[in-house]
């Protein structure tokens, strides 16, 4: 008899199985995904979670008889009242007749639920979406080159000398070609000395002088260091990908943004706060709210506190170039932006918020995103319901020109996640799609 | 239980195992098999698995390797989903029918679990395979492990070669005849040169017997429909038709089939006629399992090697497992074959040492035989559940289970209960329940019949209808647009009355161009 413990054995032995399973009913759980995520707080959004799909696509179908018609014999067991003979009132479904077998058995399926990890939750919800310009800002970051280490080379400026591996070559060439050690040439010496001291026979003490004169011209003939044992440190350049984000926070709080606007705003941020932390190694997120002047603040604050006074867009767009020029170098920071309002803006300020956006913040950006948001079915002014807002009016003439910068408008909350995807829906898709 | 012999030590003490445990608890069971019950078995290997790989195994049918396919991953989710709900138990073991016997035990069983355990898969089940005639007919418990690992083999290479979609395909056509890629009865061997001529020789020495002169002179029928007949008696016995195989049948003979593909259909093929006798061994396997393991455990128990509070726990999971809801209860979800396969090896025991006269008009030749064991032995040999039932299934058991049996005819307005546990009913019943486990009635006769070889090729395919049981429509549509795809031409599936050869219902499926191309 054999024990063998498997208990050790690489887990995950379905995982292909898994995949092409996901991969088969891939559309239904896409489907299925976007539905769940409507009813998930803004704060699990990325866990694991449970989907449940139509099996219509998933299917096994196998030739067996249907649930009923025909005529049909069942053995029961459990008898405590019928008699031979006894007539029992059809019951109103194939259920209840008792063998599950042959009674109602496998045409109720029509569902079925699982559970997703939250890396394929994430994997199929984020799936075409792509972040803009990514591929463009790929090809430019692979101009920053980082140094590193590549092994040894036998040329090379002085200062990358690599001693202990030169000393290591010297080392295994004076062995290897017998050079004699100063201890052994000392021990000679010290040996003739004694000799002499003693008066010791002449023709011992010329022997002993004749070996320390070979060894010593063995030891002027092997270097103890020759060019051929120098080894210089290698280097060579690599690409160095930016793996790091910095994702900016605009929101207007003043006065005319309700409640709802704000958990618009929020919901977004965070979609987008998932969807940056997938692609990039590292994301800061910097919330910059604004009345009449901005200020950074926390999370907390961003969303919760509440300031009065007006608004000015480009007060928040100063304190964004300022804390880029302070501490995102545009050359080794992804900068996002995103931007929440409800379209009011000092007319007067129209002229220098564009300004601000167009010549210094959009350049820095690999993206900007404006959301409009709006109270639900809210019964707007005629202005808003167009959008046609102050700060609308204002970006309308950018967007024609460039495609960093796009905008949307929101009013419900299971908008948002649409909006989200034609923000970020892969390029040539988007390409396709539009006229 | 009579006196407790104290003749042995305690196997274990607590619920803690190790290895050491593992192998003193099996070196005991083994004993009891072998020189109190005197099993016959295969050599056992026991593996330790946890929860996440018991599901792995639950995926793929049990098997500890399998080619990769995505209805098994559906498989996994699905167990995963009830089981981390925690509304479904996982099995204590699996075990599979190879030499050596493989067994899997989870690694969060207790000791006298792993004792049970032991008992039931590697003893019980591993004696059944071993001698039933239908494991010994169909299937190599020496091979299956290497095809295993061929399958699995060949499949992943094909999906290198051809792509994965491509594989898939043919897999999920072939996951859709699987069980009617079975042949139900051993076919005749090949014949080899030595048999043939012998045969021919006989032939021929009849035919001379047989001659007389004057048959030349009897004008013969008339010619005209006889010579198509012939033509089509001709082609279908070519074609080995008719077939039930509908996989061999594809294997063999689908015209526009790569050979990859062919070989796919074969190894599925092969792996569903592995898994046929125990479809048809239910309540035999479980129940000469179950008996096992009682017997092995009260003679642990007797003789002192566990102790009384493992006893217990035994007894706890054993009645569980062999608890049999009445049809009223909302846990009903048909015979639990471990109830009847244990009712039924116990009441054998019963019926063979200690005979009502009831018993003794019922079955004269098992009645008071003594030594239960041996009969048992030779029942678990020769019997399939269905042969099992109709034949042991005992008067004192019907009324013990209080079975009745009631006819639903769609044509009447009312169930009516045609038999319940009496004198009048109890031949019935046993009839019925046997029919109830037999396969071949259970699942749906359908037989390739003939292809129209001439003209469009189409392939007739004939359900033979029982008693107005009719093929559920969407997936005999879905099943046979597979067919239709493997065989690149049409598909006609005629419902046939079994008795007035009526045809009740037709399904057509037009082959997709390219699917397998």
């Amino acid at each position: 008899m054999h024990i063998v413990d498997r208990r050790l054995n690489p887990g995950g032995k379905s995982f292909a199985n898994r995949q092409r399973f996901l991969r088969r009913a891939k559309d239904m759980v896409q489907r299925a995904v976007r539905e769940s995520t409507k009813d998930r707080g803004i704060g699990d959004l990325d866990q694991a979670g449970e989907v449940t799909i139509p099996v219509d696509d998933i299917r096994e179908p196998t030739l067996r008889r249907a649930g009923s018609g025909g005529k049909r014999d069942i053995v029961l067991p459990g008898n405590r009242q019928y008699v031979e003979g006894d007539q029992i009132e059809r019951p109103p479904s194939g259920e209840g007749k008792g063998n599950g077998r042959e009674g109602g058995g496998g045409d109720s399926e029509d569902a079925f639920r699982f559970v997703l990890t939250r890396e394929e939750f994430l994997n199929i919800f984020l799936d075409d979406l792509e972040l803009p310009d990514l591929a463009k800002r790929r090809m430019a970051v692979t101009e920053t080159h980082g140094i590193r280490r590549a092994g040894y080379t036998t040329s090379g400026s002085p200062a990358n000398l690599a001693l202990g591996r030169t000393l290591q070559i010297s080392m295994s060439r004076r062995i290897a070609m017998k050079r004699p050690k100063s201890s052994e040439l000392e021990a000679l010496e010290a040996e003739l000395k004694a000799l002499e001291a003693e008066g010791g026979a002449p023709e011992a003490i010329q022997a002993l002088k004749d070996e320390i004169e070979t060894q010593n011209r063995r030891r002027a003939r092997i270097p103890y260091l020759d060019p051929l044992d120098l080894r210089y440190r290698r280097y060579e350049p690599f690409p160095k990908p930016i793996a790091q984000a910095v994702m900016f926070c605009l929101m207007d709080v003043s006065g005319s943004m309700s409640e709802h606007m704000k958990d618009l705003a929020k919901r977004f941020y965070m979609l987008l706060h998932v969807f940056l932390a997938r692609r990039y190694k590292h994301v800061d997120v910097v919330f910059i709210r604004h009345t009449d002047k901005a200020k950074e603040v926390d999370e907390e604050t961003f969303f919760r506190g509440t300031e009065t006074g007006g608004t000015m867009v480009s007060s928040a767009f100063v304190e964004m170039k300022r804390i880029v020029e302070e501490r995102y170098d545009p050359t080794i920071w992804n900068i996002y932006a995103a931007q929440a309002s409800d379209g009011d803006n000092m007319s007067s300020d129209a002229e220098r918020t564009m300004r601000l956006l167009r010549d210094d913040i959009l350049p820095v950006c690999q993206y900007f995103a404006y959301l409009q948001v709006g109270d639900p079915g809210g019964h707007m002014g005629f202005m808003q319901h167009q959008g046609d807002t102050t700060l609308w009016r204002t970006y309308m003439t950018l967007q024609r020109a460039g495609t960093k910068f796009e905008m949307r408008r929101v009013q419900r909350r299971e908008d948002i996640y649409p909006v989200f995807r034609q923000l970020f829906q892969k390029r040539d898709a988007a390409e396709g799609a539009s006229p | 239980m009579t006196v407790q012999l104290q003749t042995g030590r305690l196997l274990f003490e607590g619920n803690d195992w190790d290895f050491a445990t593992i192998q003193r608890i099996h070196d005991a069971v083994a004993e009891i098999a072998e020189k109190d019950l005197k099993l016959d078995t295969f050599p056992n290997q026991i593996e330790i698995i946890t929860a996440e790989q018991m599901l792995d195994a639950y995926a793929s049918t049990g098997m500890p390797l399998f080619y990769k396919h995505w209805s098994f991953g559906k498989h996994f989710a699905q167990h995963e989903a009830v089981y981390r709900k925690g509304l479904m138990g996982l099995a204590y073991e699996i075990v599979i029918n190879s030499n050596p016997c493989i067994s899997y035990i989870m690694e969060e069983n207790t000791a006298t679990m792993q004792t049970l355990v032991i008992a039931h898969a590697a003893f019980g089940h591993n004696h059944f395979f071993k001698n039933n005639y239908l494991f010994n007919q169909w299937t190599d418990p020496d091979g299956i492990l290497d095809y295993l690992t061929f399958a699995k083999g060949y499949v992943s290479s094909c999906e290198e070669r051809y792509g994965q979609p491509a594989v898939e395909r043919v897999l999920d056509a072939a996951h859709a005849l699987m069980p009617q890629g079975v042949h139900r009865y051993p076919r005749k061997k090949p014949l080899n040169l030595k048999s043939e001529e012998k045969r021919e020789r006989e032939r021929a020495e009849l035919q001379e017997r047989m001659y007389d002169d004057l048959w030349r002179t009897v004008p013969n029928a008339k010619d005209g429909g006889k010579a198509r007949q012939l033509r089509d008696d001709k082609r279908r016995a070519l074609l080995e038709l008719p077939q039930e195989n509908l996989l061999y049948f594809l294997e063999k003979t689908a015209p526009r089939l790569a050979p990859w593909q062919r070989e796919i259909l074969r190894i599925v093929r092969n792996i569903s006629q592995y898994f046929y006798p125990q479809m048809q061994t239910k309540v035999m396997n479980e129940g000469c399992a179950t008996y096992t393991h009682y017997r092995i455990m009260n003679i642990l128990h007797q003789r002192g090697q566990i102790s009384d509070g493992s006893y217990l726990e035994f007894l706890t999971s054993h009645t569980n497992v062999v608890r049999q809801p009445v049809f009223e209860d909302p846990y009903y979800n048909g015979i639990n074959p471990y109830a009847l396969g244990f009712d039924m090896m116990s009441d054998i025991e019963r019926i063979a040492t200690d005979p009502t006269d009831e018993d003794r008009a019922w079955f004269p030749d098992l009645a008071g035989r003594g030594d239960p064991m041996e009969q048992l032995k030779e029942i678990w040999r020769n019997y399939r559940d269905e042969s099992f039932i109709a034949q042991f299934l005992s008067p004192n058991l019907i009324r013990k289970w209080r079975l009745f049996h009631i006819e639903d005819n769609p044509d009447e307005p009312n169930l009516s209960v045609n038999a319940i546990h009496d004198d009048r009913g109890y031949r019935n019943l046993r009839r019925l329940l046997a029919r109830q486990h037999d396969t071949a009635w259970l699942s749906p006769d359908i037989q390739v019949v003939d292809v129209d070889l001439e003209g469009t090729r189409r392939l007739v395919v004939h359900h033979k209808v029982l008693r107005n049981m009719l093929l559920q429509p969407e997936d005999t549509a879905r099943v046979l647009q597979h067919l239709a795809d493997l065989w690149s031409y049409d598909v006609v599936l005629r419902e046939v009355d079994f008795t007035t050869d009526a045809v009740l219902k037709e399904h057509h499926a037009k082959a997709r161009p390219g699917i397998f191309a």
